[in-house]
């Protein structure tokens, strides 16, 4: 579990199409929760309600806009990522559709309901579970009580802490451990375990990847087609662009507040990324840059 | 044989301490809460017994029947209500809020009660009579009985905080209360029952002093907050058996430093109390760095 960082992906523009380094497990993610198992993300379904909906929201941290009236609307069944840079505002985008910020303007809904005004535990038991930035998971209990907060208040669904402990083997054998006494990956894990147990209907990724190896990070994504085919939605927040990329179904380009790009990753040109992400002008024109990096 | 009849005696009255503390650290630890009206938390609970004492007639050793649910309920209205506010507004603000409660609590039970100390089950044998080991020991029904009751309670917390849904919880809570609302937990009513706890203890601790001492308004910031703090610092902060080990340090230094002169009792228990600060400040049974 303590890979060195090694064999870091080259920019994300370069490896689109080209590299298929970490493709293993990955390959059936979007088929299986979009494409394949039913036509919830194709292009007719669209117009029906969407499961979660952010309505031009704006966020404040003090005098700081974070959030500049950003809508989206996610489907049932999609895998909706966020990308964008450091300070972007995606976690934030997060933390207030969990009802950790309160927006100054705009609303969240969930199935056409309003939670804009719920805190964050009773918009957990209405069915958004989120997997904070950092895993947050409670270091003096144990993995198995860990998991056991995550099911206090769980709705009806497909998922106990027996199903968590199937996906990920290892978890039975060291569930009296103290989740301190883990490593970042198996940490990152029990936190998804955490939120599964609720059984949302909406579960919200911030950053799987940050301050994992990239190898941990790979296993992680793997486990997502498993995940998807209970019938769950997601949206996740990425700094990780080619990985969000390759699980997402659509994806959308937050900068500085503002969307910069919104669409399908089919739809969308590497170079268009690379504008969106950046915030360059002409980007469309502009040759691929080797010295910028995310 | 003086010598072991003082740690003997410092031993018993470590619990009562115990008892004072425990409430204390279990607010330290769940909310950050330094609750400075701790100690007239306690001789409120004294006072209630007095006057449940006075209008049932229930004998002073069962009057806790009555007293801790009152006082569980205080504890769980007060720290949804007024301790609640004040955690919004930072820890700081919890710092002032509960030095005020505890102003207003001490003139409150001037203005409305008297000066007068007052006492509770002076007329019961078991309260008063004693037993000896030998010649040069004896010992007091009632201080044992304290002692057995700290155990039990600090035993019984224990269990309730790591068996229990609830305590469960409440470990949560304490550790980040952002992730446990992630998990549907709603904090505040957890911090509610963590100071129901907190002040049923405290009503335990009380009605035991007013049983082995008198109280009066000013006992609580006087007496019985100073105990309660120099045993949990000494022990070590939101550590429930270091209050024990704190109450039982204090008790032994203080009956010590009774038997060297009667006067430097209180004296030889501060010393102890800034030892400790100074050698190990995160007390003595909780470890450094725990992060």
């Amino acid at each position: 579990m303590t890979e060195p960082p090694k064999g870091r992906r080259p920019a994300w523009t370069e490896e689109r199409g080209t590299s298929d380094e970490g493709r293993r497990g990955f390959e059936g993610a979007p088929e299986a929760s979009g494409k394949g198992s039913g036509p919830e993300a194709s292009g007719a379904s669209r117009a029906s309600t969407p499961l979660l909906e952010v309505r031009d929201l704006t966020v404040h941290h003090g005098q700081l806009r974070a959030l500049d009236h950003i809508s989206l609307r996610v489907f049932p069944g999609e895998v909706y990522a966020i990308i964008g840079a450091n300070g972007a505002g995606k976690s934030t985008l997060l933390r207030t559709i969990a009802g950790l910020h309160q927006p100054t303007e705009g609303s969240v809904l969930l199935d056409g309901q309003d939670l804009t005004r719920l805190r964050p535990e009773r918009r957990a038991t209405q069915g958004i579970a989120m997997v904070p930035e950092g895993r947050r998971l409670f270091g003096s209990l144990t993995v198995q009580e860990n998991l056991q907060i995550g099911a206090t208040y769980a709705r009806e669904g497909p998922w106990t802490i027996d199903r968590v402990y199937e996906i990920f083997d290892w978890m039975s054998q060291r569930k009296t451990q103290r989740t301190a006494q883990l490593s970042g990956g198996e940490q990152q894990a029990v936190a998804i375990g955490r939120a599964l147990v609720a059984n949302p209907r909406v579960l919200l990724l911030d950053e799987l990847s940050l301050g994992l190896a990239p190898v941990v990070v790979q296993r992680i994504y793997a486990m997502l087609p498993q995940i998807l085919a209970t019938g769950l939605t997601v949206l996740l927040v990425e700094q990780d662009v080619s990985q969000a990329l390759r699980v997402a179904t659509r994806i959308q380009c937050l900068l500085e507040g503002r969307t910069t790009l919104e669409g399908r990753p089919s739809d969308v040109t590497a170079d268009q990324v690379e504008a969106a992400y950046f915030g360059l002008a002409g980007a469309a024109a502009a040759p691929p840059d080797e010295g910028t990096e995310p | 044989m003086d010598w072991v009849n003082d740690v003997i005696q410092g031993i018993l009255t470590g619990g009562l301490y115990a008892l004072f503390a425990c409430g204390l650290s279990l607010m330290f630890g769940v909310m950050k809460v330094v609750n400075l009206a701790h100690g007239d938390l306690a001789v409120i609970g004294g006072y209630v017994a007095l006057a449940v004492i006075t209008i049932t007639h229930i004998p002073v050793l069962w009057s806790f029947v009555i007293v801790v649910p009152i006082m569980a309920g205080f504890g769980y209205v007060l720290q949804r209500t007024l301790i609640q506010a004040a955690l919004d507004r930072g820890v700081l603000t919890t710092l002032i809020v509960t030095f005020g409660l505890s102003v207003v609590i001490e003139n409150a039970l001037l203005q409305f009660v008297n000066a007068n100390s007052h006492s509770l089950g002076t007329g019961n044998s078991i309260i008063t009579s004693s037993f000896s080991i030998g010649s040069q020991i004896q010992i007091a029904y009632l201080l044992l009985l304290i002692f057995v009751v700290a155990v039990v309670v600090l035993l019984s917390l224990q269990y309730f905080l790591s068996a229990s849904k609830y305590g469960r919880m409440i470990r949560a809570v304490a550790d980040d209360k952002e992730a446990a609302q992630l998990s549907g937990i709603d904090y505040r009513h957890v911090f509610g029952i963590a100071a129901a706890i907190a002040f049923g203890t405290v009503a335990l601790a009380g009605i035991g002093y007013g049983m082995y001492s008198q109280f009066s308004p000013t006992t609580g910031t006087d007496t019985i907050l100073l105990f309660a703090f120099a045993a949990v610092v000494i022990g070590g902060l939101g550590s429930l058996w270091g209050t024990l080990v704190g109450g039982v340090v204090l008790g032994v230094a203080q009956e010590i430093g009774s038997q060297i002169n009667q006067s430097d009792q209180l004296l030889a228990g501060y010393i102890v109390f800034l030892v400790v600060l100074v050698i190990r400040p995160q007390g003595l049974t909780t470890r450094r760095a725990q992060s």
